[in-house]
């Protein structure tokens, strides 16, 4: 164990798995000498050479194709795509290929491909470079998703990512890039489709993913400096979702709020309410809240952008309210 | 221009481009009747008269050589080699088929073969293909990828991306353009720029060449030439192959945006009678040998679709299965 960041895991994650697998390489634009728009494969190019770090123009759309017709023949590709918001040109390639090669082309058909992508705002980047467009995934059988909170958990998700036989798409956090936790030394793997409990409580359920289980603790903290305890639920994998886990906690709490970056609709804490309230309505106290982005465009101007994405306060006062009447 | 030596099959190779012209022709002859008679659900876009493209390309292959294919796409399957009854098995439906059923014309591969699978988005196998060949030389493996498409998909994004990514890596890919003229009812002079779609090869640094697409030694003479070329690691090829679709797009097309002269006069060009003469004319069979292949291949049609028939339905459980690969699971690469 040492304290590494963010950034630093994910490279670990990649860097062992370069090592140990001659099939793995990875495909992007800007991964080279640049190191990748967030600093993620800086070094590596050096180290594993141009065959392995290839270095793509810039093609969206071939790139993750590319990948698609290199995974199924053999190799283990790992993508960069450099903001999320670009998913939109990979989307023909991910939803209509990749998802559904096993499906239509029985067990002959493997696609271990891992699509690596930051996404989220709070850097006034603007509408086109500050997307969570996760929730699209969960309506496209055949991808999995995992958002990694911690640096424990972006090298053990990213490592299981690429062991993965499946297309796996890898959502990071433009915030938690810097960010450090205690990272295990050698080979990690975080099981994908498992949730973590973050923090233990017994008033309400707090579930949250990606850089918002860090805020949801923060919210947790506050609350039980009012006498709310609450419980944070990360949950780490969003395909195949750990239902199970929100319910769990839900049993004991009696209340959920979830907590979410992308907008409102459609989204991801929209797919967990009607989960709880199909397979749990009877454990619940009150109403299912969620805490997300509003409906419009990401907006530049700084103030904008923080009313428009959920704060620490917006979470701490929605479980208020849940929990007090 | 590249100059492409003459292609002369042998006796054996001759007999199979026969078979496999009249397997490719009788199975979609057959599949129209069955589409039409409600045995078969769905839709389908018949690949009469493009047969000498799939079957020139094929010809020059290795087994364990890759072929992308497109929504036309039985002929480069059965070209390829794939198995007539699985394929008919696939349009039907049944457990049997390529996918169990799951995928439909539009959806099938057999990696056993070196096919990649069909695809229902035009111009969506271009770069899946060109990963392909990026895998082919990552892997030092020899292999080639012929990439099928069609005049319509050379107008997507993909081509132009996958052309150039494949130019600038030199990958072991060949891009066989099927120019039937058009793409559903749009004519190619009212898509493209300019006539001929090997032209844009220069853009991406890499030989266009052309071939007349309703010959088999003509496809396959260019064709051997770009895959030696792909083989001996000097990059990527842009094949065009002018041909023509005797059919309508798919079976509800009823061909109004072209003139019957226009279809007769490339009738008259039609692959199989062309490979008939030309075997009678080197003594490569009799005429009794051609109608005794030609039985041959439509009976293999009939055995596909009583297989076909006699096939089950997928089971209820295959429904949710196979949506993800799990740890351990059987495939072939
Ligand atoms: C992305 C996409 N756009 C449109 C279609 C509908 N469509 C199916 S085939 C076709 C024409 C394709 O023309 P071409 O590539 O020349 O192939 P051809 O049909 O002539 O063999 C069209 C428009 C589609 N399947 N996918």
């Amino acid at each position: 164990m040492r304290e590494l960041t963010y950034w630093q895991a994910l490279q670990e994650a990649l860097r062992e798995a370069l090592q140990r697998d001659p099939l793995v390489f990875l495909l992007g634009e800007d991964i080279g000498e640049y190191g990748g728009a967030f600093g993620v494969t800086r070094g590596l190019l050096a180290e594993f050479g141009a065959e392995r770090i290839r270095c793509t123009p810039i093609s969206e759309a071939t790139i993750a194709g590319a990948a698609i017709g290199a995974a199924v023949t053999g190799m283990r590709p790992v993508v960069e795509i450099m903001f999320m918001d670009f998913l939109t040109l990979t989307m023909d390639q991910l939803a209509n290929h990749a998802a559904k090669f096993r499906y239509m082309y029985g067990p002959q058909a493997r696609v271990p491909l891992v699509l690596r992508t930051p996404a989220g705002g709070g850097r006034s980047y603007g509408a086109t470079h500050s997307q969570s467009l996760e929730a699209w995934f969960l309506h496209v059988p055949g991808i999995k998703v995992v958002a990694p909170a911690t640096p424990a958990d972006a090298k053990g998700l990213l490592a299981a990512a690429i062991l993965d036989d499946n297309p796996v798409l890898v959502v990071e956090h433009k915030l938690l890039y810097a960010t450090t936790g205690m990272v295990p030394d050698g080979e990690v793997l975080v099981p994908i489709g498992r949730a973590a409990v973050r923090r233990p409580g017994s008033d309400v359920t707090l579930v949250a993913y990606s850089y918002y289980a860090g805020v949801a603790l923060q919210a947790a903290e506050q609350l039980a400096a009012e006498g709310i305890d609450a419980e944070v639920i990360d949950l780490r994998t969003l395909v195949p979702m750990d239902t199970g886990a929100v319910i769990e906690s839900v049993r004991k709490t009696g209340r959920l709020v979830c907590i979410e970056e992308g907008t409102r609709s459609g989204g991801v804490g929209a797919e967990i309410a009607a989960r709880v309230s199909e397979l749990a309505y009877e454990y619940l106290d009150g109403p299912i809240r969620r805490v997300a982005a509003a409906d419009v465009p990401i907006p530049f101007s700084p103030p904008l952008e923080q009313l428009d994405l959920p704060q620490l306060a917006d979470i701490v006062d929605t479980a208020r309210q849940l929990c007090r009447g | 221009m590249t100059a492409v030596p003459a292609f002369t099959p042998s006796t054996a190779e001759a007999r199979r481009v026969l078979y496999q012209l009249v397997l490719c022709r009788g199975f979609e002859e057959r599949v129209l009747k069955l589409v039409t008679d409600g045995s078969i659900r769905g839709t389908t876009h018949p690949y009469v008269g493009q047969e000498a493209v799939a079957v020139g390309a094929c010809l020059v292959l290795r087994p364990q050589d890759w072929v992308i294919s497109t929504h036309r796409g039985h002929g480069h399957l059965l070209a390829k080699g794939g198995d007539p009854n699985r394929l008919m098995a696939e349009l039907f439906g049944k457990a049997t088929g390529y996918g169990g059923g799951k995928g439909g014309t539009q959806h099938m591969a057999d990696f056993a073969i070196g096919h990649l699978g069909s695809n229902g988005i035009t111009g969506g196998g271009i770069p899946i293909g060109t990963g392909a060949a990026l895998s082919a030389k990552l892997r030092g493996s020899g292999q080639v990828v012929v990439i099928f498409f069609g005049d319509g998909a050379a107008n997507q994004g993909t081509f132009h991306e996958s052309l150039n990514l494949a130019g600038l890596w030199r990958l072991p890919a060949v891009y066989v353009c099927e120019n039937n003229l058009y793409a559903m009812s749009t004519p190619h002079r009212e898509a493209c720029a300019i006539e001929h779609i090997a032209d844009r090869a220069a853009a991406y640094g890499m030989p266009g060449m052309q071939a007349d697409g309703m010959d088999v030694q003509a496809v396959a003479a260019a064709t051997r030439v770009a895959v030696e070329r792909a083989r001996a690691g000097r990059g990527p090829t842009l094949l065009e192959c002018k041909t023509y679709r005797f059919l309508g797009h798919s079976k509800s097309d009823q061909r109004v945006y072209r003139s019957r002269e226009e279809e007769a006069s490339w009738r008259e060009r039609d692959p199989i009678a062309r490979w008939r003469a030309l075997m009678l004319e080197h003594g490569w069979a009799g005429a009794a040998d051609l109608d005794a292949i030609t039985r041959e291949a439509l009976a293999a049609v009939d055995a596909a679709v009583e297989f076909a028939r006699q096939s089950p339905f997928p089971a209820p459980e295959a429904l949710t299965e196979g949506v993800f690969a799990t740890p351990g699971e059987s495939c072939a690469n």
